[in-house]
């Protein structure tokens, strides 16, 4: 039996004329987090539905956990668990019956299906919403119980598809919680995204996708490392300034100062920080008024625009309709 | 554990996130913990279980049984009345030939939105859940047209219900009628797996009625269910001949009736294992892959 969670060689899926998956291999450890970082239409959800045998790859190969996902699908289905980008629990029932109903799936009896879905539901925080439909749930309980869902019997591999797009930074951050709580039980975490800050977060590694195929992999800092450590961000208050600004920056940061759309902005991958101050003084020095300046991690867009060389627009809406 | 906690205490309008707490990341990591897999269930097991989801939903959208019951009752009341004075007389002589028909007619109507339904589910994303789960495949499919029969059997009472009002005496008797209906519940639930074939198959839960009702429309009114088919053109009857709604309405009618049988229940039950065995297969086909 292999010792990783997921091998794949030269999976394709195609929808009508588009190649929504283009051939992408794998090869994800058992254990930890695996990130799977991309923009929307990248084949992010084709590729985790066809590894959860909710689609059958058109061509290439894929095991889970030392199974085909065509020829033992089966064997598949009772090690893994999904949660989807749409709430993947049924709306028109409460929150306990439908852990209820997941446990007397699997085969618990009445009695012990309701045990654990009560004790799933103290874990979750969401005792007081048990006997609410689980369509009145706010959108961060609905991920909640989506997950309580996916765990109702342990998975070996658990693949969240999606677990933060569309919540607040509350329930954001709850929901990182629960995938970090979840490490250290010895369940792998396939976790797809479209933030670099979440894969940042929470992956160990992460296989960037792009266009059906895998374009980079590795830890967040390598990564990272591919397109600067950092960047700066400056908005100047007149646009007429922005020409000298960009000559300034350029020559205090010795990098290439690149003009987004905005007519007033300009953005920097930077090495180091200590440059940025000089910069801003020498600016200043120079009588331009910013409205505003910042300096952070990389972008996805950035990152993107390194890798691929265009940025991480939505190519499709492939991904919906998947 | 209050395992008897009323389900009903909270089922109001009150605003969503007050009374979330925050997830406990401790009682997380010992709910993973537990590495207890119960005994794998079987196909049975499991699809009682998605009939009791149907119940469930029954339950929460009481809704549903609208068509049910409202359905049957306009049905029977509107050809009793329209057509049974010029067809056969009176009224009461009509709802004697008219009433078996007109329950097989208002039952198969209903059935059309098992294909609705279960379009809609495929749309919210729940069947992706129950299709990654390690049981019988049909079992969710099976479950849903289950928990329909119980909403074809509100159907059957009511339209027995108003038919006896009318005036419908049925020669067969209590059992005759409960036979009657049992007969048309199976032919229900074999009717079902085209819906669920076409709701694979189709887009949208509007087009699924489409296709539906233009399935359904010669399946009903090309059959013996309003008029004896002996006045009708030559083509016609040959049409009803073949016809499984016609076999389906003339056991039922003898069953009712408390008549001598004739081939008709066996040709039932012979289309309605051929429906199950054609469509059954090739919603199964569609269901590995669906769009």
């Amino acid at each position: 039996m292999s010792d990783l969670a997921i091998e794949t060689h030269g999976l394709v899926k195609v929808f009508g004329k588009e190649r929504a998956v283009d051939g992408v291999d794998l090869a994800i450890e058992r254990g930890g987090i695996h990130g799977f970082l991309g923009p929307n239409g990248a084949g992010k959800t084709t590729c985790i539905r066809m590894l959860a045998t909710l689609l059958r790859p058109d061509a290439g190969t894929a095991t889970v956990l030392g199974h085909d996902v065509v020829h033992a699908a089966d064997e598949v289905r009772s090690l893994v668990s999904l949660t989807g980008q749409f709430a993947s629990v049924d709306g028109d029932l409460t929150g306990r019956e439908n852990l209820r109903l997941i446990g007397k799936l699997f085969g618990y009896s009445g009695p012990q299906a309701l045990k654990r879905a009560d004790e799933l539901l103290g874990a979750f925080g969401l005792e007081g919403a048990a006997d609410r439909q689980v369509k009145k749930y706010s959108g961060g309980m609905r991920r909640r119980i989506d997950i309580a869902a996916s765990i109702v019997v342990t998975p070996e591999l658990l693949f969240l598809d999606e677990p933060t797009t569309g919540l607040d930074p509350r329930s954001r951050n709850e929901v990182w919680d629960i995938i970090r709580a979840m490490v250290g039980t010895g369940t792998t975490v396939m976790l797809t995204t479209q933030y670099l800050d979440e894969a940042d977060q929470l992956a160990d590694r992460i296989s960037v996708i792009d266009r059906g195929t895998i374009i980079a992999e590795g830890t967040s800092s390598e990564l990272k490392a591919s397109v600067g450590s950092g960047s700066l961000h400056v908005r100047v208050m007149h646009r007429a300034d922005r020409a000298a600004a960009k000559a300034i920056l350029e020559k205090e940061l010795g990098v290439e100062i690149s003009e987004p759309v905005d007519p007033q902005a300009l953005t920097a991958a930077i090495e180091k920080s200590g440059p940025v101050t000089r910069a801003l003084t020498a600016l200043e020095a120079a009588n331009i008024d910013l409205a505003q300046f910042s300096l952070g991690q990389p972008t996805l867009d950035e990152v993107f625009l390194a890798l691929t060389g265009h940025p991480a627009e939505d190519s499709t809406d492939e991904e919906a309709a998947a | 554990m209050s395992a008897s906690t009323d389900t009903k205490a909270t089922d109001a309008t009150a605003p969503a996130t007050t009374e979330a707490k925050a997830p406990q990341a401790s009682a997380i990591v010992s709910a993973l913990a537990s590495t207890e897999r119960p005994q794998r269930p079987g196909p049975l097991s499991t699809s009682l279980t998605f009939g009791w989801r149907a119940l469930l939903k029954i339950k929460h959208v009481p809704e549903q049984l609208f068509d049910v019951t409202a359905f049957p009752i306009i049905m029977t009341l509107m050809f009793t009345v329209l057509f049974g004075g010029a067809l056969a007389g009176s009224t009461d002589q009509y709802v004697q030939f008219f009433l078996p028909g007109i329950m097989v007619q208002s039952l198969i109507m209903i059935t059309m939105y098992t294909g609705h339904t279960l379009r809609t589910d495929i749309e919210k994303g729940v069947f992706d859940r129950f299709r990654s789960l390690p049981i019988w495949r049909p079992s969710a499919l099976v479950g849903m047209l289950l928990g329909d029969t119980v909403r074809f059997t509100i159907a059957a009472i009511v339209t027995s219900v108003v038919g006896l009002f009318l005036g419908w005496r049925p020669g067969g008797g209590f059992l005759g009628v409960t036979q009657g209906v049992l007969l048309i519940l199976v032919f229900a639930f074999s009717l079902g797996w085209i819906w669920t074939f076409l709701s694979l198959l189709l887009r949208s839960a509007n087009s699924i009625m489409g296709v539906a009702m233009l399935i359904i429309t010669p399946l009903t009114f090309g059959s013996n269910i309003f008029v004896d088919p002996a006045t009708m053109p030559g083509w016609l009857q040959v049409w009803v001949g073949v016809n499984p709604v016609s076999h389906l309405v003339t056991a039922v009618r003898e069953l009712m009736g408390g008549m001598p049988l004739g081939s008709s229940l066996a040709l039932t039950l012979l289309w309605s294992a051929g429906l199950v065995a054609v469509f059954g297969t090739l919603t199964m086909w569609k269901y590995r892959d669906p769009r």
